[in-house]
């Protein structure tokens, strides 16, 4: 494996709780250091199904059944350990504290704007509230929302807009310094101009963190990653470079779904 | 018959129900409050019932309210959350739900007299504890259906989100989901505070009644309502009238609890 992928999904199968196909088959599908690779594809196609595997959220509901092997980089050691072999609890918050994620709808806390990003430190167990305060204001900068909020940092969450509150969210994520950010439709519930913002803040994030967003908007996959997969019914029919992907696709139902002749 | 006719005809016929379904109520109330507060005096509540006062009657029937409720918020909200966030839509959940739902419209008089049965009759004498477990046992079904119907208002997202950010489960249920149901689940808590403080047949044969002031639950214990049921009983107009003026006092009660269970959640809808 070469070292600038943090990422490995090999062989990759998932099928849900009472089902009795596989929703996912044989996914591989690497994902680069430091980029942003996204993933598209028709409704159902199981791009959503695919990112809530690789911070293992679906073992919230049981029965799930995973086959295969995820693969994550550990920076420091530089080798990979499969993620599909975690069984405590404990080792997969501390996966999640390694990989974040952000939903289609903005999940503010019922907490002050600053609780909400402080939440996240405190369950990764710091105490220390100098450190907390200046971890948060690190990260709201970081989200580029600390402007709109500086102010108000003990308001509630609830009343900002929806797309200062997905910028609060990234910044709750982004405050662990997790090594993925996961993004699930992360503007499909937005206006174009927060859908912008976020747009411009993703591509920032990317020099520290590596990405990994869904997206059904086609555009935005193509302005904002370097690599992109397509997905459809469970299966990955093309990964490659985006220009790739978008001005000469190898496969002939990539080519239809990107001009738009299905989906 | 045109449609034009037939709307007219149920729009009269509906408006006569609730015309009838009001002048009840308001007849209720309007009397209440004429025979209740002619012999309204401020001395009752000073006095305790053998000098023809309520004090120890309230004092008494809140002290079973409110341990009926120590007892019922933690075991019920317990439930709905093992129902709503633990039992994955299990069999179980679905028997021990619907258990809940028959408990919840139980005839009060039928829970009075199991406790009598497992309580006063072993121990030989009635007693303010007795009360409490009989209103605590209306009380567990409501708040475990309150909690289970508002945490499942609370968007699944909110729980995965905190997961997403290296949560344990029992944490986010308690930090976060909790969080976000507080305001119905406390409506729910104080609505069925309103519903067992004017319940009168668990008491009967379980406190029974006192006419002293007393704290000490282990005998007979002071009931309004009871009290109520006695007092109307009475031949003697002034008993009467002190029925009478407990009974509004308890509406009154009650009516303000209910106030401000809707005034907690009037931004909610």
């Amino acid at each position: 494996m070469a070292k600038d992928i943090v990422m490995d999904i090999k062989d990759f199968s998932f099928r849900y709780a009472g089902a009795n196909k596989a929703s996912l088959k044989g996914i591989n599908l690497p994902i680069y250091e430091n980029k942003i690779t996204a993933m598209i594809g028709p409704s159902g196609c199981g791009k959503s199904t695919l990112l809530r595997s690789l911070n293992r959220i679906h073992d919230l509901y049981p029965g799930n059944e995973y086959k295969g092997e995820i693969n994550l980089l550990d920076i420091e050691k530089r080798e990979y350990k499969n993620i599909l072999k975690l069984k405590k609890e404990n080792e997969l918050i501390k996966l999640r504290q390694r990989i974040g994620m952000i939903f289609q709808k903005p999940t503010p806390f019922p907490m002050s704007i600053f609780d909400n990003v402080a939440y996240g430190l405190k369950l990764s167990g710091i105490k220390d509230k100098g450190l907390i305060q200046a971890k948060v204001e690190e990260a709201l900068k970081g989200a580029a929302i600390w402007d709109e909020v500086k102010d108000r940092l003990k308001d509630s969450a609830l009343g900002l807009s929806g797309g200062q509150q997905q910028r609060l969210c990234i910044a709750r994520a982004v405050a662990l310094k997790p090594e993925i950010l996961l993004l699930d439709e992360p503007t499909s519930a937005l206006d174009p101009i927060s859908t912008g913002a976020i747009e411009e803040l993703v591509s920032e994030l990317k020099k520290e963190i590596s990405i990994v967003i869904v997206t059904h908007n086609m555009q935005q996959a193509s302005r904002l990653s370097d690599f992109t997969a397509f997905m459809y019914i469970g299966e990955l029919i093309e990964y490659d470079k985006t220009d790739k992907i978008f001005l000469n696709p190898s496969q002939k139902l990539t080519e239809d779904y990107i001009t738009g002749r299905f989906g | 018959m045109n449609r034009l006719f037939l709307n007219k005809l149920i729009l009269v016929l509906s408006t006569i129900s609730a015309i009838i379904g009001m002048g009840f109520l308001f007849w209720i109330l309007i009397t209440l409050s004429i025979k209740g507060i002619s012999s309204l005096h401020f001395d009752i509540f000073l006095k305790d019932l053998v000098n023809n006062g309520i004090r120890n009657l309230l004092v008494g029937q809140f002290t079973m309210a409110l341990i009926a409720t120590v007892i019922g918020v933690p075991i019920g909200m317990m439930a709905g959350i093992w129902l709503r966030e633990y039992s994955n839509g299990s069999r179980l959940a679905s028997i021990i739900r619907n258990l809940s739902d028959v408990m919840m419209s139980a005839p009060s008089i039928v829970i009075g007299v199991f406790v009598f049965a497992i309580i006063v009759s072993p121990i030989n004498h009635y007693s303010g504890w007795a009360g409490s477990v009989a209103l605590s046992i209306m009380m567990i079904p409501i708040i475990i259906s309150t909690t289970d119907n508002m945490l499942s208002l609370v968007p699944k997202e909110l729980r995965e989100a905190g997961i997403a950010l290296g949560g344990s489960k029992h944490k986010i249920i308690l930090q976060i989901v909790l969080k976000a149901a507080k305001i119905g689940i406390t409506t729910g808590i104080l609505l069925s505070f309103a519903r067992i403080i004017g319940e009168t047949a668990p008491l009967l044969f379980t406190s029974a009644n006192n006419a002293y002031m007393t704290m000490d639950l282990n005998g007979q214990f002071p009931s309004l309502t009871v009290s109520i049921y006695n007092l109307a009983n009475y031949p003697d107009e002034k008993s009467r009238d002190l029925a009478w003026t407990a009974s509004f006092v308890l509406t009154v009660i009650v009516l303000f609890i209910n106030l401000l269970g809707r005034f907690l959640t009037r931004d909610k809808g």
